[in-house]
């Protein structure tokens, strides 16, 4: 056991302290920093920018109206009533005095008209404002010529109550549905992540050491399971500390935030995600860390079968496509998750932690399917494990080559019968 | 004592060792001879446990040699390699730990050996920016930190200059005297015959000679005769009794199938004028391993 602690330290430290996993780790935080303060970087670049709109206004009843309005849409936009005339008014928007202008005026019918000019016409946040103060200016008016009051006029426009309900008793509710579509987002980042991070770092240690031939010594002094597992619980430990390093980086982002704005509210609870249950808070770290452990032995058993470090790239394309399709079948099953392809496609152990995950937030799975996704998921790190240390102990002796069937058969063969005493931990 | 007993390995139809039996007793150092592909590299491979011979057995001290063992046992692979990446120190530490020592007991012992091969200065430097002789000491530092009682060095002298030879041949004989059993391979001969009491030469998986050093010289038979003169010698290998011949820049070297040949070549160069040196000599374990192995399984 103390031989076990030893390799998952050694693995530790040495790729704690290596340059890349820092940079990488402050990259993520900036990009977090970044990200949730962007309400506020945006305001710092065009913070103090008011357009200003001049307008003439032919109907001679419509300015103030049409301020009010713009009040109450935000306070990026300034509307200032020019009396000078047409000609004059546009040489103000030229010389840029203005930022465009807009020329009120009435239609044969009475009803109001707008006109904007401008050097430019794309500022579209600017001309839909407008426009929107000026169709509310319209409804009025019209509402009050066919005798309406303000009332009767907000009754009409009031929104229609619409619910949803479903009579299934394995569905569940919208909220819930969005809470999980979020978690099992978030599960397939991380999953994806992980694998290509952690994945190739597994698959770059066994490589190194087997280019560098130490691994004829280790192998000499620790069996090949302790070793590889070893590895990959010390990946787990650098997956974890950086995991914490993010969570507490993306903590104080938020916090930061918080007080820039000035808001209570943090987007934890705009985006309600303090609302999740806790069961499916758990079941999805569980199947994160099963699936990180099925994945990872995977990359030591593909780590054990080449020869060169630059090989790892190569190696690493397939498993990036099942990941990919993972999420294929997970977006297909966000929209009809009572699918049986998507039911059977969780089954299947590559694909299990995020569909299973999907599911059981979507549906309300009976507990047995729950557990026999967990089953499979187990008996395959096991299988994958087993057939592992048998290829990384006959592989780790073997050199050249591409990888291939061939090999891996080979490195099958060439531990085929080894003593089964010195493959336990 | 490590036995090996009809040890045979197979890798699919090609038989790597085949039927070989070796008997080291403990505190020796033992020779294995072979050229490239004779199989030397697969047996220490089986008596390391690293890979399970197809037939046979093999054990040290009566017991199998398994994980739970790794601790006594030493080895210096013919592939040399260490972690670029990694300071000598903390190459040390990480492979003496898995052989089971204390940090503490690492540290003095790797200052010791150091100090030893005169590489103090290299402690904290990266092993890639070491040159490969040094890479090679520290190396060979690592298979010895944990004293173990059975070391094994496979091609331990290669790719060194002579002072690091003789630097590397003198801890050897030091481990031996505090009672370890070394096994080493070599193609260099003068190495083993330097160093071992027995040898092993083994040609195609089989062993071909096998014994003790001087045993095994008496029992070849032939001698070697070195003549140095003034004049031309290369009339001499016609005499009778000659084998085999070489010439080298200041004379020339015969194999003699009996010592009584040399009587005649002595005979044969008598009056011709003024000999440097005439000397008949035990036949070298070069001259051994060429018959054994270049000729009879030809």
């Amino acid at each position: 056991m103390s031989k076990f602690l030893t390799v998952m330290m050694h693995t530790y430290r040495s790729k704690i302290k290596s340059k890349p996993f820092i940079i990488s780790t402050l990259i993520t935080i900036l990009l977090l920093f970044v990200v949730t303060n962007m309400n506020q970087i945006t305001k710092m670049f065009n913070g103090d920018e008011v357009s200003h709109v001049g307008v003439i206004d032919k109907t001679g009843e419509t300015f103030t109206a049409l301020q009010t309005h713009l009040k109450q849409a935000g306070d990026e936009l300034e509307a200032k009533e020019v009396t000078k005339s047409e000609k004059d008014a546009e040489k103000l928007v030229r010389t840029g005095e203005y930022d465009g202008l807009l020329i009120l005026d009435k239609d044969a019918a009475g009803i109001v008209t707008g006109t904007y000019k401008a050097e430019d016409v794309t500022k579209q946040d600017l001309i839909t404002d407008l426009e929107m103060a000026l169709q509310q200016i319209k409804n009025k008016a019209a509402a009050e010529s066919i005798g309406l009051n303000q009332e009767q006029l907000a009754a009409i426009y009031l929104p229609v109550s619409f619910n949803k309900e479903s009579l299934s008793t394995t569905a569940k509710s919208e909220e819930e549905a969005a809470q999980v579509y979020i978690l099992v987002y978030v599960l397939l980042f991380f999953m994806y992540m992980s694998v290509m991070m952690y994945g190739s770092m597994i698959a770059v240690e066994v490589a190194t050491e087997k280019s560098s031939r130490v691994m004829e010594i280790l192998i000499s002094s620790v069996s090949p399971v302790k070793q590889m597992f070893g590895k990959i619980f010390g990946i787990v430990l650098i997956a974890l500390t950086q995991l914490a390093v993010i969570i507490a980086g993306g903590y104080a982002a938020v916090k930061l935030n918080g007080q820039l704005s000035g808001k209570n509210e943090s987007i934890i609870q705009e985006l309600k995600l303090n609302e999740i249950p806790v069961s499916l808070v758990v079941y999805a770290l569980l199947f994160f860390v099963l699936g990180f452990f099925l994945y990872a032995t995977l990359f030591a058993m593909i780590g054990s079968l080449i020869s060169r470090v630059e090989e790892v790239n190569n190696i690493m394309t397939p498993v990036v496509i099942v990941i990919v399709a993972a999420f294929m079948i997970a977006m297909y099953g966000r929209e009809n998750p009572e699918s049986g392809f998507v039911a059977a496609a969780s089954y299947f152990p590559l694909f299990t932690p995020m569909l299973m995950l999907l599911r059981v937030g979507m549906l309300s799975l009976p507990v047995w399917e729950v557990a026999l996704g967990i089953g499979v998921l187990v008996g395959a790190i096991l299988l994958f494990a087993v057939i592992g240390a048998r290829v990384y102990r006959g592989g780790v002796l073997m050199y050249g080559n591409a990888p291939s069937l061939k090999l891996f058969k080979q490195a099958m063969l060439l531990s085929k019968q080894e003593k089964k005493d010195s493959t336990g931990i | 004592m490590l036995t090996i007993n009809e040890v045979r390995k197979k890798f699919g139809v090609f038989t790597a060792v085949d039927g070989l039996n070796l008997e080291i007793p403990s505190g020796e150092i033992f020779g294995l001879l072979g050229a490239n592909g004779a199989g030397k590299t697969t047996t220490f491979r089986m008596i390391l446990g690293l890979l399970t011979p197809t037939e046979g057995s093999i054990t040290w001290n009566g017991k199998e040699i398994s994980y739970e063992t790794s601790d006594v046992v030493g080895y210096l692979p013919e592939e040399r390699g260490l972690y670029p990446k990694l300071t000598v120190r903390e190459q040390l530490i990480y492979l003496g730990q898995l052989r089971g020592m204390s940090r503490s007991l690492i540290q003095e012992q790797t200052e010791n050996w150091l100090k030893r091969f005169g590489a103090d200065e290299y402690l904290n430097k990266k092993v890639e920016s070491l040159s490969k002789g040094n890479q090679q000491k520290i190396q060979f530092i690592a298979a010895v930190i944990h004293r173990p009682e059975l070391l094994i060095l496979d091609e331990p002298f290669s790719g060194l200059d002579p002072v690091n030879v003789e630097l590397l041949k003198n801890a050897v004989h030091e481990l031996k005297k505090e009672g370890t059993t070394i096994v080493f391979s070599s193609h260099r001969m003068e190495h083993v015959e330097e160093l071992c009491e027995h040898l092993c030469i083994m040609h195609k998986g089989r062993s071909v000679v096998q014994g003790n050093l001087k045993d095994i010289k008496r029992s070849f038979g032939k001698k070697n005769v070195s003549v140095k003169a003034d004049f031309d010698l290369s009339y001499l290998k016609d005499t009778n009794g000659v084998v085999k011949h070489r010439l080298t820049a200041d004379g020339i070297i015969l194999q003699v199938e009996r010592e009584e040949a040399a009587n005649e070549l002595f005979l044969a160069i008598q009056s011709k004028g003024f000999v440097r040196k005439f000397e008949l000599e035990e036949p070298s374990l070069n001259d051994i391993f060429i018959e054994k192995v270049g000729v009879v399984h030809e």
